[in-house]
């Protein structure tokens, strides 16, 4: 049974969010600081170093961490607030178990119960409908020990194929593109090489908001005389700054990147050298452009031909260039085609393996980079192998010490493995650290297969919106109550120091993982002790892969403030710049051009559905709230979503700012304020997502998926905008807040 | 300067993330309570977002309007919150500052304000603000450092009408000959910024805040 146990607002009013807004025992609590311990921020990809400081067992601050050389003490607000997630009200400190019959919904039971009934109905589902019948579903907020660990768990333990995670709603596109066009799956630079470029080309990354410590990197170059091109609907904060504005329609990418590749062969700015000496496929790739003229890419993209052939000439003549991609290009049917066409641009300038010179995704997740590596993607097992390679899987079979058979073939991704769950394919599910209800497109369907579960088994540290549907919580870990690795955006991998213990009964991730294993029969595979023998079995496990960690120990990257991979063995000094001298990871050691040609997305315009609506984040909340909805300053900042949209169509819709108005797709409609501004599309509108329920911009998007990638279509959707009834009583808290005459409410 | 240092604010680099907002709140002299302002020019218009810390002028105006001598400067030039036993919360320095920094709090009947956190500057760490900053808008080393780092040039004198005012804090600008700077009017230096999206008219609707 995977209803609700009592309505949400009874759930929201014992579980949260709740608001924790000052430390343990208040701001001027005066508390000892026991040790303050070097480690990471528990959000982006970015990886910021931070100080943190603890009293008593318990996160009471931070202190900037200025060694830490990709930041310098750098955060964004999210990171100067993370620490009160620690501490919270709402923190799960004991196991439960779905009983509508008790306030709250859910009691405690002992560990024991709930580890043996999860066992229990794991094991039912599957003797009666076959192992794939049970999915797992992850996150890569979960460090790479943790991330391999559910990789073999998965496949060795549950002994289903259907493990998927939250990456695949992140950049799987990139990785799809640059592995097929390129060999492997990483950034192929480190950060340090963004301020040596002449020109950076920024495309669907609000850099600002969402890797906040890349502006610093790109006013970097721009100290030095760089240009900047910025392709985005909406004239993002960093977009302001720009020399050339690329202001597209939302999924048009293909028909900008084909038509700046056009320009470029028209123009003879290429490097021929380059192009024969390192790669194949150019022929084909400029055939598929050859009518991607710059006049006709205006009619399609709504951008000005003169600004895409002065993008090309700015990109095609400059010495050093990097081109910075993130989900804006990412998150359509069309992911990996639009990952392809940006890396033609950079094969065919040679902008590829010199300092200053890259096509980079900007990875969103914390260990959105490692977490793809070790192995708990339904496709890879560790070290970025392939699971329907033969040869691979033996490697990783001897690792493992079981037989080849054993290991399961390829599974369906997330969103496949939820319209199965919709289907009735897979009944029973076990997920840690992944909120599809706020995070998966078309919020009503995902509700839906989630009433269908026969049995859901959660581990996380907060009730989220779909834990809220659990049979069984196991309260997990929060990130400074573990330890282990993670790799960065700049494929540099780094180490999570623990903070504290977990609180109450909660325990670390690890250990709950390993006592289901044992409780099913398979803890001879998992024999470890915790992280640190994990991290070790991982490294062997990734030798010979493409992501190789084999030279890696915790020791090393403490001491060298993290290690790039490749780092294939003992003394190597890792891998900060990739395909230097023009080798790439094909066995041919080339690159590969893809004939991308633009076709249009999933859904278009009509007359009932006329506005284009595009998602994204906001600087305070982080993916799907489940930790920044519930820090109050980060909520105060922009406490509900609203509709960005342009003075010319609100006044055709008749609203203005702090208007209500109701956006309705094919899937379903969200009535919130309108946010009128100059700096969006006419034709666009925009809507944050990191909402449940009535304010869940995924209400709204489509479940059209990237055919290769898999990755979801929330980019692109059409819809309708009416004027609703009401308005808001603040659509800029800061306006109010910091603006308006009155004295803030000091925080005591 | 303070102490060699120098607090430096580029508004063109500002994105408006609130990282400094909430980072104040951590300051060991006031915790709890943000005194640093960041304000959007007009969002209607444009995302460009202006960040203002307590200038820490040389002859501080704050000071010379307050009846009961309750803001003082420290021997290192910063100027400091209201003492509290002096304070009358009366708001002239509130009224007075060409800045707009300092702020009457009703509970505890107090102006407070921004003290280039006093408790880091003074033990030669980088104040909370300009620590975490992650676009380097708000900036703290010495000149020299700045010098290396980075392209502009620093200004610390501004006029008021007729009140000329001097200040610790300084503000970096292209070129310190083009005159006073204002950064109450958006310089196109872009012509895209006249109609990003190619709309073939200059729309200016103005403020629709």
């Amino acid at each position: 049974m995977a209803h609700l146990p009592l309505s949400e607002q009874d759930l929201i009013d014992r579980y949260g969010p709740h608001l924790n807004r000052a430390p343990p025992g208040g701001w001027n609590a005066g508390l000892k600081i026991d040790k303050v311990v070097d480690t990471h921020c528990c959000f982006c990809g970015q990886q910021c170093g931070i100080k943190l400081k603890v009293a008593d067992n318990q996160v009471v601050g931070f202190e900037p961490r200025y060694d830490f050389p990709f930041n310098e003490g750098k955060l964004c607000p999210k990171g100067v607030k993370r620490y009160l997630q620690g501490a919270h009200p709402d923190r799960l400190l004991e196991p439960l178990e779905r009983d509508p019959a008790v306030p709250g919904g859910f009691r405690p039971v002992s560990w024991d119960h709930a580890l043996d009934r999860t066992v229990a109905e794991i094991r039912r589902i599957q003797h009666a409908h076959g192992p794939d019948a049970v999915a797992m579903l992850s996150g890569v907020s979960l460090t790479n020990e943790k991330s391999y660990l559910i990789g073999k768990f998965a496949r060795l333990a549950l002994g289903t194929a259907n493990l998927d995670y939250n990456g695949r709603l992140c950049m799987v596109s990139a990785g799809a593109a640059s592995k097929r066009a390129l060999g492997v799956d990483r950034a192929p630079n480190p950060w340090s090489d963004i301020p040596l470029a002449d020109v950076i080309i920024v495309a669907g990354a609000n850099v600002a908001e969402c890797a906040p410590i890349t502006t610093s990197y790109i006013w970097r170059a721009r100290d030095r005389g760089a240009k900047l091109i910025v392709a985005d609907p909406r004239v993002t904060p960093l977009a302001r700054t720009a020399d050339v504005f690329l202001g597209l329609r939302p999924g048009t990418d293909s028909a900008l990147f084909g038509a700046i590749l056009h320009v470029l062969i028209a123009n003879d700015w290429l490097d021929h050298g380059y192009i024969d000496a390192h790669t194949v496929g150019f022929a084909d790739a400029a055939a598929a452009v050859a009518d991607h003229t710059p006049e006709w890419a205006a009619t399609v993209t709504g951008v000005p031909a003169d600004r895409i052939i002065e993008a090309a000439r700015l990109w095609g003549t400059s010495a050093t260039g990097m081109l910075l991609h993130a989900r804006g290009i990412e998150h359509h049917t069309k992911g990996v085609e639009n990952v392809n066409a940006c890396i033609n641009l950079g094969l065919a300038t040679g902008k590829y393996g010199r300092p200053g010179c890259g096509v980079c995704t900007i990875t969103g997740q914390g260990n959105g980079q490692g977490g793809r590596e070790q192995g708990h993607k339904c496709d890879q097992l560790p070290g970025n192998r392939d699971i329907t390679n033969p040869e691979h899987r033996a490697h990783v079979a001897g690792v493992w010490g079981c037989s080849v058979d054993e290991i399961p073939g390829k599974g369906i991704t997330a969103q496949e493995i939820v319209e199965a769950i919709h289907d009735g394919e897979i009944k029973g599910l076990l997920s840690i650290c992944f909120n599809p209800l706020v995070s998966l497109p078309d919020t009503a369907f995902t509700r839906r297969a989630l009433d269908k579960l026969e049995f859901y088994s959660v581990i996380d540290f907060f009730l989220s919106e779909t834990a809220q549907h659990a049979d069984i919580v196991l309260p997990g870990s929060l990130h400074e109550e573990d330890e282990g690795t993670v790799t960065t955006v700049e494929g540099r991998c780094v180490k999570i120091n623990a903070a504290v213990d977990p609180p109450g009964q909660a325990r670390t991730d690890w250990h709950i993982l390993r006592d289901l294993a044992w409780r099913l029969g398979r803890g001879h595979y998992f024999d470890f002790d915790g992280p640190e023998d994990l991290f070790e079995e991982m490294c062997r496990a990734s030798a010979g892969g493409s992501a190789d960690y084999a030279g890696m120990t915790w020791d090393r990257i403490v001491a060298e403030q993290g290690i790039f991979w490749p780092c294939p063995e003992p003394g190597h000094p890792g891998t900060p710049r990739l395909f230097e001298g023009g080798r790439f990871f094909h066995p041919d050691g080339k690159a590969k051009f893809f004939p991308i040609r633009y076709r249009d997305p999933a859904e278009v315009v009509d007359a009932d559905y006329p506005i284009w609506l595009t998602t994204g984040r906001v600087v305070s909340q982080y993916l799907s709230g489940v930790q920044t909805r519930r820090i109050a300053q980060l909520v105060d900042q922009y406490p509900e979503p609203l509709c960005e949209m342009h003075p010319l169509l609100a006044g055709r819709v008749g609203v203005v700012s702090g208007d209500r108005v109701t956006v309705t797709s094919r899937r379903g409609s969200i009535t919130l304020p309108a946010k009128v501004v100059e700096t969006i599309r006419p034709d666009t509108v925009f809507i944050p997502y990191h909402w449940p329920g009535d304010k869940a911009a995924n209400t709204l998007t489509n479940r059209a998926l990237d055919p290769i990638s898999k990755i979801p279509e929330y980019k692109v959707s059409a819809v309708n905008v009416e004027k609703a009834s009401g308005s808001a009583t603040v659509t800029d808290a800061r306006d109010t807040r910091l603006h308006d005459g009155e004295s803030p409410e000091p925080n005591r | 300067m303070i102490g060699g240092q120098v607090f430096v604010i580029d508004h063109s680099r500002c994105i408006g993330c609130e990282a400094c907002v909430h980072a104040c709140e951590e300051c060991g002299t006031h915790r709890g309570t943000s005194l640093i302002h960041l304000d959007h020019l007009d969002r209607g218009v444009s995302t460009q977002t202006a960040p203002t810390v307590c200038m820490h002028c040389e002859d501080p105006t704050c000071a010379k309007v307050c009846p009961a001598d309750a803001i003082k400067q420290n021997e290192a030039g910063v100027v400091q919150s209201a003492l509290k036993p002096r304070c009358i919360g009366c708001s002239n320095c509130v009224y007075a500052c060409p800045f707009g920094v300092p702020r009457y709090f009703p509970e505890p009947d107090q102006m407070m304000k921004c003290d280039m956190c006093f408790d880091r500057t003074s033990q030669g760490l980088a104040p909370m603000c300009a620590s975490v900053c992650p676009s380097e808008a708000l900036w703290y080393g010495t000149p020299e450092q700045f010098a290396e780092r980075r392209p502009g040039e620093l200004i610390n004198e501004f006029r008021f009408g007729n009140q000329a005012v001097r200040t610790h804090v300084a503000v970096v600008v292209d070129d310190r000959h083009d005159g006073p700077l204002d950064v109450t009017t958006m310089t196109v230096r872009q012509r895209w910024q006249d109609d990003p999206f190619g709309l073939g008219v200059s729309y200016t609707a103005g403020s629709t805040r």
